[in-house]
């Protein structure tokens, strides 16, 4: 446990001692502060016409404003993830540190899970930007806290399963750019895979309409937590890392 | 401290590392001597448990490197060939990392990497970024790392390489400070390094061991004659003091070198197990001429180690 703490904190470091945590956030916030003052300026504007035609009562927030921004920052998370990861061991083996680690006191898996759980505090502090545009709202409104936490909880669960894929792909390279390259395909493909559904019922495809890290998003983002979601990221995520430790065993028997 | 027994490496096609046995006892330091790609860094990736056997036994301290690895580990410290450094790092943000990450209690490794920054000569850029460092300063932050946690086995694989002179006696002095409390193996493909710092050798050439001995015997094994250079100032006939050099006992052989204004250079090869030096100086003295040089030739580790990889190219073929 130590140990995952000493890799995580090395992680985390190193994204900050470099220019990729500042440059994620700032891509961030500019993207996610355009979503915002989007919807924002629509449900005003919506708003307004409503009075003015003396039709329905007044919107909910919660529906209009955030559930649309989180799955934007989801989408905009799944484009960042490959930028996140794909240093993780792709960088060690090129520079030679691998040796530095596999040769020190510390067994595989703490190795994987430090460097995980350091990306995913990076992931964390890229979306947590998008927490300083929610809270204006309430400086206007009165949005109901629970939908929004159900939305962070999911943001964090696809983010932490879209990551342990990229570790994973990050091992089987030397080069970085390749690995970012593999991991933005896979997160696309993730990402999309769910429109078979729209023009196929056959059970093939709600199999691969089931792999797709968007369709177990969107309950999330209107503040439902349903298990089978939770169990499905939780089983990616296990999957990833499951695949990251062969992979790791893998570089001691072939190199 | 160190048992090998019958260690193989196979790597996808090529068997990098043939059936090697040797062991180096507790405080000794023993030179990894082999041409480029012998198998040299292979078999210390095997001892630092990077890399798994193919087949053999290969223990450290008691402990198996494929049964105890993390036993294991905690009594090694490894410097590859090229150190293993994060060039975004600080020099003590680094070492503070790699003490933690050894498994020093947190509590004493702010002391132990001044001390070992201290030793390792890198005191002065501790705050300095590892990625805008020399080669040199690299090098040795990388023994800092291998030595932090203060293990019983050192593993330094061409310790020296890319230092410049200075920097490579500062670092072979280094290494003998550190005999005595730690067992060191250390590879190389310069046979000085080992002349001076090693009491023994393991010489390997195509994976395969070719011999084991100390320094001395070993050049000793191969000098079963002496050879001596002498200079004479003498007369101008070349041939009288040949004459005079062969009749001395023990001489088998007089070779002139060079011959320049009555300076006459000769290098004499004695008889098996004969020394006939102190009888050439009298000689050469009681006949009215002046000595102005006489050395004896030992045969060099840079011969020894011709001479074996030579004969184990021959057999091969």
């Amino acid at each position: 446990m130590k140990n995952i703490l000493i890799i995580c904190q090395k992680e985390l470091k190193s994204y900050f001692s470099s220019p990729i945590a500042y440059l994620l956030m700032a891509i961030f916030a500019v993207i996610f502060g355009f979503f915002f003052y989007s919807a924002v300026a629509f449900f005003v504007m919506r708003g307004m016409e409503m009075q003015m035609s003396g039709r329905g009562g007044p919107m909910n927030v919660n529906e209009f404003v955030i559930s649309p921004l989180l799955g934007n920052a989801s989408v905009v998370g799944l484009f960042l993830i490959p930028m996140i990861s794909m240093r993780l061991f792709a960088e060690e083996k090129r520079s030679g540190t691998m040796e530095l680690l596999m040769t020190s006191p510390v067994r595989d898996i703490e190795i994987i899970l430090g460097k995980w759980l350091g990306a995913l505090l990076m992931y964390l502090c890229v979306i947590g930007i998008s927490a300083l545009n929610i809270v204006l709202l309430y400086a206007y409104g009165k949005p109901d806290w629970k939908p929004i936490l159900a939305g962070y909880l999911g943001l964090i669960l696809q983010g932490g399963c879209l990551l342990a894929i990229g570790t994973f792909i990050s091992t089987t390279t030397r080069n970085q750019i390749i690995a970012g390259g593999a991991t933005f395909a896979v997160c696309l493909m993730l990402w999309v895979l769910d429109w078979v559904s729209s023009f196929e019922q056959a059970g093939w495809a709600k199999v691969v309409s089931y792999c797709s890290v968007l369709t177990h998003f969107e309950p999330f983002s209107k503040g439902i937590i349903d298990s089978k979601d939770v169990i499905f990221y939780l089983s990616m995520i296990f999957l990833g890392l499951f695949l990251t430790s062969r992979s790791m065993e893998s570089l001691r028997w072939r190199s | 401290m160190i048992q090998v027994e019958g260690l193989s490496k196979r790597y996808a096609r090529t068997l990098a590392v043939d059936n090697i046995s040797f062991s180096v006892a507790k405080g000794e330091i023993v030179g990894f001597l082999g041409p480029n790609g012998a198998g040299k860094t292979t078999t210390m990736r095997v001892l630092t448990c990077f890399l798994p056997p193919t087949s053999g036994k290969v223990s450290i301290g008691g402990f198996d490197v494929l049964e105890q690895p993390m036993e294991v580990k905690k009594r090694i410290g490894y410097l590859p060939e090229s150190p293993p450094l994060y060039p975004d790092m600080e020099v003590g943000e680094y070492l503070t990392f790699v003490g933690k990450l050894k498994g020093l209690a947190s509590a004493d490794v702010p002391k132990r990497v001044d001390e070992v920054a201290e030793r390792c000569a890198v005191a002065d850029v501790k705050g300095k970024l590892i990625g805008k460092l020399s080669k040199g300063y690299r090098q040795r932050v990388g023994l800092a790392q291998a030595i932090l946690h203060n293990p019983d086995v050192l593993i330094l694989d061409e310790p020296t390489s890319g230092l410049d002179p200075k920097q490579i006696i500062e670092t072979r002095e280094l290494i003998s400070s550190l005999a005595g409390d730690h067992t060191i193996i250390l590879s190389t493909h310069i046979l000085s390094e080992i002349e001076h710092s090693c009491n023994k050798v393991i010489i390997i050439s195509k994976g395969k061991l070719v011999a084991t001995d100390s320094v001395a015997n070993l050049t000793n094994r191969l000098r079963g004659t002496e050879i001596v250079a002498v200079e004479i100032e003498g007369p101008q006939d070349v041939n009288e003091i040949r004459q005079k050099l062969e009749q001395v006992p023990g001489v088998s052989r007089v070779v002139l070198k060079d011959s320049r204004d009555s300076r006459n250079s000769f290098e004499i090869e004695s008889l098996q197990g004969e020394s006939p030096r102190a009888e050439l100086a009298r000689a050469i003295v009681n006949s009215g001429w002046n000595l102005n040089e006489l050395r004896p030739m030992g045969a060099s580790l840079e011969d020894v180690f011709l001479q074996l990889t030579a004969s184990e190219k021959k057999q091969a073929a």
